[in-house]
């Protein structure tokens, strides 16, 4: 389960330049993702990042 | 025994169990709530889609189910004034590594009590109302986090059309992992129509994951029209259902929220940070299971302080935690800026903290 369709994935920034949260499009919805492993969608995020499947980009 | 000696008896088996109050483990199993959608109808394009709070359906092949609360306006059981339910849109068929499901999942914290993975793992009992316009067997599943155990179950419906009330007891796992934090404690499943692949044998633990029971053979989605709703689920710890727990409303909402709750933005400021960027914040009112994934719908205005109205350029999140969001606009123009909901839909904010 958890084969979300995920087509964007780029960190947003903090104030302090530090990476926050990511920008993702989600099953064709935007989203912002936060980076908490107990978030579902951070977490499928990371597992589609490991297969190889998706990367996310660098803010801008 | 008499009806009445009947219900003293259950009565007291749930008080040997552990609990006269809270023993419903399920969040919103009246169909109730429903944040989402208001009611309306929903067909279901994407893979996971949610439509009464903290009840998903989960499918592989999308587009072959609507689903709405109160779908089709029957007479809900008697004791009820709301159901879920689903229509199958085509004769899909169901292919072995297929999987449609509609399900619950319960908050580790919330399940840790029922001692799974451990050596004192004690039975639970699942009951709900099910109505279908097809008859026969069909199939379940409890599931761990990992989903590498699962207890495939079966249940009958046997009049069309027809709210029948069902009752599973299950022994409880002694191996296994069971969260017992914030995470997912326990997935339970009713298919609409999964492929064998993910079907196990009914009544045995198994090392895997599985969805439904090769026995539960009734695919709603392979039936066109077919209709499938449900209400009054319950889980409870212990062998003996109970009758249904009815919470109020404002109870509900409430745990609803703590998984997904929709607010607003009207008149937040917004203080400048730099020449481009303003941060305002936004607190949830229900502290959240986990930091929610936010999503931004609608149409927002933002107004200059003591200026007129600009526009809004990029309101996006920038920081979320469990209790509030940290939000920033674009707009380099003004000194500071007050926002509101927008023309013609109203900007809305969506966190999602499902498990």
């Amino acid at each position: 389960m958890d084969n979300m369709n995920i087509t964007s994935a780029q960190y947003t920034t903090d104030m302090e330049g530090n990476n926050a949260s990511i920008k993702a499009t989600i099953d064709g919805t935007e989203m912002s993702v936060p980076l908490d492993p107990a978030n579902r969608h951070y977490a499928e995020i990371l597992r589609q990042v490991e297969a190889g499947e998706l990367t996310i980009a660098e803010a801008d | 025994m008499s009806s009445k000696a009947r219900g003293l008896a259950d009565l007291g088996n749930a008080f040997d169990d552990g609990a006269l109050s809270n023993r419903n483990l399920i969040i919103n199993g009246g169909m109730v709530i429903d944040q989402r959608n208001g009611g309306s109808a929903v067909t279901l394009t994407a893979t996971e889609v949610y439509i009464a709070d903290r009840w998903p359906v989960y499918e592989t092949q999308t587009s072959v189910l609507s689903g709405q609360q109160n779908q089709g306006s029957v007479t809900p059981p008697d004791g009820f004034s709301n159901y879920m339910g689903y229509t199958s849109l085509a004769a899909s068929t169901v292919s072995a590594n297929n999987i449609h499901i509609f399900f619950h999942n319960i908050e580790g914290y919330n399940f840790a009590q029922a001692g799974w993975g451990t050596a004192n793992a004690k039975p639970v009992t699942l009951s709900f109302w099910v109505r279908c316009s097809l008859t026969g067997s069909f199939g379940g599943s409890f599931v761990n986090h990992d989903q590498n155990r699962s207890y495939p179950f079966t249940y009958t419906v046997s009049a069309a059309n027809t709210w029948e009330y069902k009752t599973i007891t299950v022994a409880g796992d002694t191996a296994g992992t069971w969260k017992t934090n914030n995470q997912r404690g326990l997935n339970i499943n009713w298919s609409l129509g999964t492929g064998s692949d993910y079907e196990g044998a009914e009544g045995a633990w198994v090392a895997s994951n599985k969805f439904s029971a090769a026995e539960g053979t009734v695919d709603l989605i392979g039936t066109s029209g077919a209709t499938w709703q449900i209400t009054g689920v319950q889980l409870e710890v212990g062998d003996t259902a109970t009758p249904f727990e009815h919470r109020s409303y404002g109870d509900e909402l409430q745990r609803c929220k703590r998984f997904f709750e929709v607010t607003t933005l009207n008149d937040h400021t917004f203080s400048k940070y730099n020449s481009n960027s303003a941060y305002g914040n936004v607190s949830w009112e229900v502290e959240k299971r986990s930091a929610p994934t936010l999503t931004l719908t609608g149409d927002w205005k933002a107004y200059g302080s003591g200026q007129g109205a600009a526009s809004v350029v990029n309101l996006y999140a920038q920081h979320e935690d469990t209790g509030s969001a940290r939000l920033q606009i674009d707009n380099g123009s003004y000194s500071s800026y007050f926002v509101r909901q927008g023309t013609p839909t109203a900007g809305l904010i969506l966190a999602d903290a499902e498990l």
